[in-house]
């Protein structure tokens, strides 16, 4: 009975590397690109801008991998403290909206630049990390695109995204600042809301 | 060396400067690095509307117009000339590598890329970089000091606002004695840079919600990401 045990610890110890790296966070985003990038360029309808497909394919494939609540605390600083549980919940819920909205669209402009992963160096132990990349395009300084991630229980979850050393989201903190001293949190959900609403009105018309 | 494109701009944007009443708006300032917000946002506004009425307008009829190959060898022309100031920034900044990898990319790209049309070099494995005075006297240790934006000129912080005073002299293209090419060149120049943005417009557009504080805090970080090399101090959220 103890060896069987063993055994299995065994077998158990021997696998784990294998688990740790196939999760690993730099393996994930490499994943989700290259499954996001071979869809876009088979798919004409996202390559001519057809936005309910690419949002439909952002839902699948990029968004079980992000940490929303995260991301809006985030932007929020200091004030994400101040909202009700019901008020987090709805702010989460605007600020996922307009982020998938506005930025799935670049989608859209990919062609045939190339991703370069830059090695990372996983400590033990480590729960945050930033994965970077590179988008390279002939005769351009190539873009640096850098993904934060954290590590919630066994999965990895990005919570920032860096283009040229810009963070989508901590570029809100300002705005979201000064609405929230104008006008409250609820003037903050409001605000989201609003331009959500045109947004989804301006898409159809 | 004489640079009247340079120093008339620099004087236009400086008249403006204290023609817009810079210290009569400091009080307004809600964020401490941009202490002249509403001189600022007047010279935002002044931009937003040549944009609108010219500058977007070409940047879209010369991207419409312009085969694909011909905008990456005007891309690619300027681009080995500003290379050439990159070297000599890299070097300031003691990163002698990289000085010496710019001077062979315009070496290369000079004869094999023909006059810079093509760029070689970044296929042999030269990559490109991008440095600026302002760049320099950062890793020199000088302060941003508050925010500004000019007409015509955009964003920059002070010592950026300096370095691209410098940067604008030494550049090759403002310095050419004839002045109709001199002049063509720095517009195809402006057109060509403007039409590479013209992709992140609809974006900005849809995910800012006060443009003016959209551009100001991502050229901010932008600025502070290139000055560390894309290796900026991470700065972890708490909770």
């Amino acid at each position: 009975m103890k060896s069987l045990f063993s055994l299995f610890a065994g077998i158990f110890l021997l696998l784990s590397p294998a688990i740790a790296q196939e999760t690993a966070p730099d393996a994930l985003v490499r994943k989700v690109t290259d499954e996001v990038l071979s869809v876009v360029r088979q798919d004409k309808d996202i390559q001519n801008g057809n936005s309910r497909k690419i949002i439909e394919l952002v839902d699948t494939k990029v968004l079980p991998h992000f940490n929303f609540q995260r991301m809006t605390a985030l932007a929020m600083g200091r004030d994400w403290n101040r909202a009700t549980p019901e008020q987090k919940q709805r702010l989460t819920e605007e600020f996922r909206t307009l982020l998938v909205r506005t930025y799935s669209n670049s989608l859209t402009s990919y062609r045939n630049q190339t991703i370069v992963y830059k090695p990372l160096r996983l400590q033990a132990g480590e729960t945050d990390v930033l994965v970077r990349t590179e988008i390279l395009q002939p005769g351009s300084k190539p873009v640096p695109l850098d993904y934060a991630l954290r590590k919630e229980g066994e999965a990895w979850k990005v919570y920032d995204v860096i283009v040229a050393g810009i963070s989508l989201v901590t570029n809100y903190r300002d705005t979201f600042t000064q609405e929230v001293r104008a006008n409250g949190v609820d003037g903050l959900v409001k605000m989201l809301a609003d331009r959500n609403k045109q947004l989804e009105a301006g898409k159809k018309q | 060396m004489k640079n009247r494109f340079a120093t008339r701009a620099f004087a236009l944007s400086f008249a403006l400067a204290v023609g817009g009443g810079l210290s009569g708006c400091a009080s307004t300032a809600a964020n401490p690095k941009d202490p002249f917000e509403g001189f600022n946002r007047a010279m935002f506004a002044v931009n937003e509307g040549l944009d609108t009425v010219a500058f977007k307008p070409l940047a879209k009829g010369y991207d419409a117009i312009a085969p694909a190959p011909v905008k990456t060898g005007v891309g690619n022309f300027f681009g080995n000339i500003a290379d050439v100031w990159t070297a000599l920034n890299n070097l300031l900044q003691g990163k002698v590598g990289d000085a010496f990898s710019d001077v062979g990319r315009v070496l290369v790209n000079t004869t094999v890329g023909i006059a810079g049309l093509f760029d070689v070099a970044t296929e042999m494995g030269l990559p490109k970089h991008q440095e600026d005075l302002g760049q320099t006297l950062a890793v020199w240790g000088v302060g941003d000091g508050p925010y500004f934006y000019w007409p015509i000129i955009g964003p920059r912080t002070t010592r950026d606002t300096f370095g691209w005073v410098v940067d604008i002299h030494a550049d090759p293209v403002a310095n050419l004695d004839d002045v109709s090419v001199r002049n063509s060149l720095l517009g195809l120049r402006f057109v060509d840079i403007r039409a590479s943005l013209l992709p992140t417009d609809k974006v900005v557009e849809e995910a800012a919600f006060d443009k003016y504080n959209y551009v100001r805090d991502a050229y901010l970080q932008h600025r502070r990401s290139v000055i560390h090399d894309g290796n900026p101090p991470r700065e972890l959220p708490e909770d």
